[in-house]
């Protein structure tokens, strides 16, 4: 598993030695290096609103992992709160060995997080707009450059200002300046709306890399037979509590 | 009357106690004494005449408009600093009331300035830096009252209101230099300062306790009634919890 | 830090660049406001010779302020803080960036406005180091408060008529400070100017400070 393939982008540049690991690491209620996500009875408002209402999840390292639900069910704040931008105000709260409950930001940094806004700058171009937030991260820029060949974006589309593109278009920039991370954890929210059909094989190819490379994916999707037949685990999410299908 | 004791921490449970209805008998009565003194038995001034008696509200409303920007960014800085909303409400209060004496401060003196100088408004160093206090005050109260949540509104407010005093410094010395090179600050010149005696002296000092003990008794009220207001709007967090779950009964439905 | 401040600051300008917004309509308003003054103000009278410096700071205030709406607009796209929050940059990195984009938009716009002076309204000039010093504190600390200023109103709906009330009343003192000192540098006495630029000084020192440790909790909401 340490074999890496060089043009892989979907590692963890910190892969902390996957194979040293002695022992099954998901005993016990503690937090593990096996286990990425550590909720229980987590709770975040959004202004007064209970967003998340008492979640309890575990999710172990390599795992990738689908979230559904119904709209409004908190599948979004999920995986914001998980990526450390929404406040957890009660209940336990570890990911990455990191607990959200007293440090919010180191764990920003090692995450992906691919949301509904792209938060990219319709003014700049493909590659400006990649290279700014990959250099923002500390990506390398051979990184860069291979990022945006692996999501299509070479040739004439580098130099299109990011306002001009299509919703499919935007949703592979957001992929590039995400994989050019190489985060540990990656969090998608609805990775496959908007694309064609190549695109849609293409994401589902780049979190089957990532996780061989030892990180993790949680994502949320509508497009259950695809994404059911991508995922280790699946996680109903419903009224802001989470419940495991086996 | 501001300090802070341990039952105060856990806050209020009413914008009424016996501390605060002996704080507004004073108030009461010390006004009383300050219309008294002020306005029948002090003497009109050699000078300026009976436009003097503005300055027994005048100069202790100045005092204490001051004194509650000096709240507002000590409380800013302490909820900055330990997230004491007890704090944060502190400074919307002290920026509440401090905005209510700078407006009393410019009425009455453009009051004075009327007899005095013949025109309500001349760019006098004080009168000038007195209204670019009102505006700065008025700019911390318009983020104070965003229509958002309230952290949002709390920690961007508390950064205007961390900068309020050095910029009211600054504002003032600039305001007293730009004066200066040019002419001599009026209300100095024609100044109250050697003249103050007797009666005219203890009616400005009954002044200053009065609107000290004003000044209080509101800081005092606007606090409980914002603590208050705070309370009510979190409580029921349990409720909400329980109703948001409550929601996953009705989504089991639906695959 | 000041990787991120660089990084930051060259990603304002290139979009700057390629937008041009700051070039085709700041840069025509600040000229439009000089030519406006002169309409309001009779230049037969001598009254605009006199008034130059206020005018011309003036001046450079409302389109600075044009230049830092504008320069937290293109920060206000959804999810752009988000984006930011998670994108590893310093704060305070982020704050100096913002910082030195503005300062460059307001610097250029003083050249341009300098010019338009110097042409329109035929001023001398006795002071050149007084005129350059006062022109560079006082964009730092027009820069430094406005960024400051700039996202405490950021991502409001009250945005554009939250941050002029916010803002001019704070650079009151360094309209009054760099118009004095222009004064001192244009016919007057040089020296008098000096202590102007200190107080602006304090100023965008102030602000500097304030911003490099208060941006980081500012971003931190929700």
């Amino acid at each position: 598993m340490d074999a890496v393939d060089p043009n892989s982008f979907s590692g963890p540049s910190a892969d902390p030695s996957a194979g040293a690991l002695s022992g099954d690491g998901v005993s016990g209620d503690g937090v593990t290096e096996q286990r990425v996500v550590h909720l229980r009875g987590a709770v975040a408002l959004l202004g007064r609103f209970p967003a998340l209402a008492g979640v309890d999840l575990d999710i172990n390292r390599r795992r990738i992992v689908l979230l559904r639900g119904p709209n409004g069910a908190g599948k979004t704040t999920l995986l914001r709160t998980l990526a450390g931008l929404v406040h957890v105000s009660e209940g336990e709260a570890v990911v990455l060995g990191v607990d959200l409950l007293t440090d919010r930001r180191s764990v920003r940094q090692r995450v992906g997080l691919l949301a509904h806004t792209t938060g990219l700058y319709d003014e700049l171009t493909v590659a400006d707009n990649v290279s700014f937030w990959s250099r923002a991260a500390r990506a390398d820029r051979s990184d860069v450059d291979a990022a945006m060949a692996r999501l299509g974006l070479d040739g004439r589309l580098r130099t299109v200002p990011v306002g001009r593109l299509s919703a499919g278009q935007r949703r592979r920039t957001s992929l590039a300046c995400l994989i050019a991370r190489r985060p540990e954890l990656w969090l998608l929210d609805e990775p496959h709306a908007g694309l064609d059909q190549e695109g849609r094989d293409l994401v589902d190819q780049l979190l089957r890399e990532a996780t061989d490379a030892g990180a993790t994916v949680i994502l949320s999707s509508h497009e259950l037979d695809r994404s059911l037949q991508l995922a280790d685990e699946v996680v109903t999410l419903s009224g802001g509590v989470a419940t495991r299908d086996s | 009357m501001i300090s802070q004791t341990p039952t105060e921490v856990t806050g209020p449970t009413s914008t009424s106690s016996r501390v605060t209805r002996v704080l507004g008998f004073l108030a009461l009565v010390s006004l009383g004494v300050l219309v008294l003194f002020g306005l029948i038995l002090s003497p009109p001034d050699a000078s300026q005449g009976e436009a003097v008696r503005i300055m027994y509200i005048h100069v202790p409303s100045a005092t204490v408009a001051y004194l509650g920007c000096f709240l507002t960014t000590i409380g800013s800085i302490v909820y900055l600093w330990r997230k004491s909303q007890w704090w944060e409400l502190v400074a919307y209060a002290g920026a509440e009331v401090a905005t209510l004496f700078t407006v009393i401060t410019l009425v009455t003196g453009m009051l004075w300035g009327r007899p005095t100088w013949g025109v309500y408004w001349v760019w006098d160093a004080r009168l000038t830096s007195t209204a670019m206090l009102l505006l700065l005050l008025l700019g911390y109260l318009a983020v104070r009252r965003l229509p958002a949540d309230y952290e949002v509104r709390a920690k961007r407010a508390a950064i205007v209101g961390l900068l309020l005093v050095p910029n009211v410094m600054i504002v003032r010395k600039s305001v007293d230099w730009w004066r200066t090179l040019h002419q001599k600050p009026t209300l100095l010149a024609n100044g109250l300062d050697s003249k103050i005696e007797g009666l005219m002296l203890f009616s400005l000092f009954t002044g200053f306790i009065a609107i000290s003990l004003v000044f209080g008794w509101l800081i005092v009220h606007r606090f409980r009634l914002a603590w208050l207001e705070e309370q009510v709007e979190s409580e029921g967090l349990d409720l909400a919890i329980a109703e948001r779950r409550a929601e996953a009964l009705v989504g089991e439905v639906a695959p | 830090m000041i990787h991120d401040a660089f990084l930051v600051a060259g990603k304002d300008l290139r979009l700057e660049w390629r937008s041009r917004v700051a070039l085709n309509q700041v840069a025509p308003f600040a000229l439009l406001v000089l030519v406006l003054f002169a309409f309001a103000l009779d230049p037969d009278r001598g009254l605009l010779e006199k008034a130059t410096p206020g005018l011309y700071w003036v001046a450079v205030l409302f389109s600075g302020l044009l230049a830092l709406q504008r320069s937290f607009s293109i920060e206000s796209a959804d999810g752009n803080r988000d984006a930011l929050r998670l994108s590893g940059l310093d704060p305070a990195g982020i704050f100096l960036g913002k910082v030195m984009a503005v300062g460059v938009q307001l610097l250029a716009l003083e050249i341009l406005l300098g010019i338009g002076v110097a042409v329109l309204y035929t001023t001398p000039i006795t002071g050149w180091i007084l005129l350059l010093v006062t022109a560079m504190v006082a964009t730092v600390a027009i820069a430094a408060a406005g960024t400051l200023y700039g996202v405490v109103a950021a991502g409001l709906r009250v945005r554009e008529t939250l941050l002029p009330l916010l803002l001019l009343p704070v650079l009151a003192p360094v309209l009054i400070g760099s118009t004095r000192a222009f004064e001192a540098a244009l016919g007057g006495t040089p020296s008098e100017g000096w202590p102007w630029v200190g107080l602006m000084g304090v100023i965008a020192v102030l602000y500097i400070v304030a911003g490099v440790f208060g941006f980081g909790p500012l971003m931190e909401e929700s």
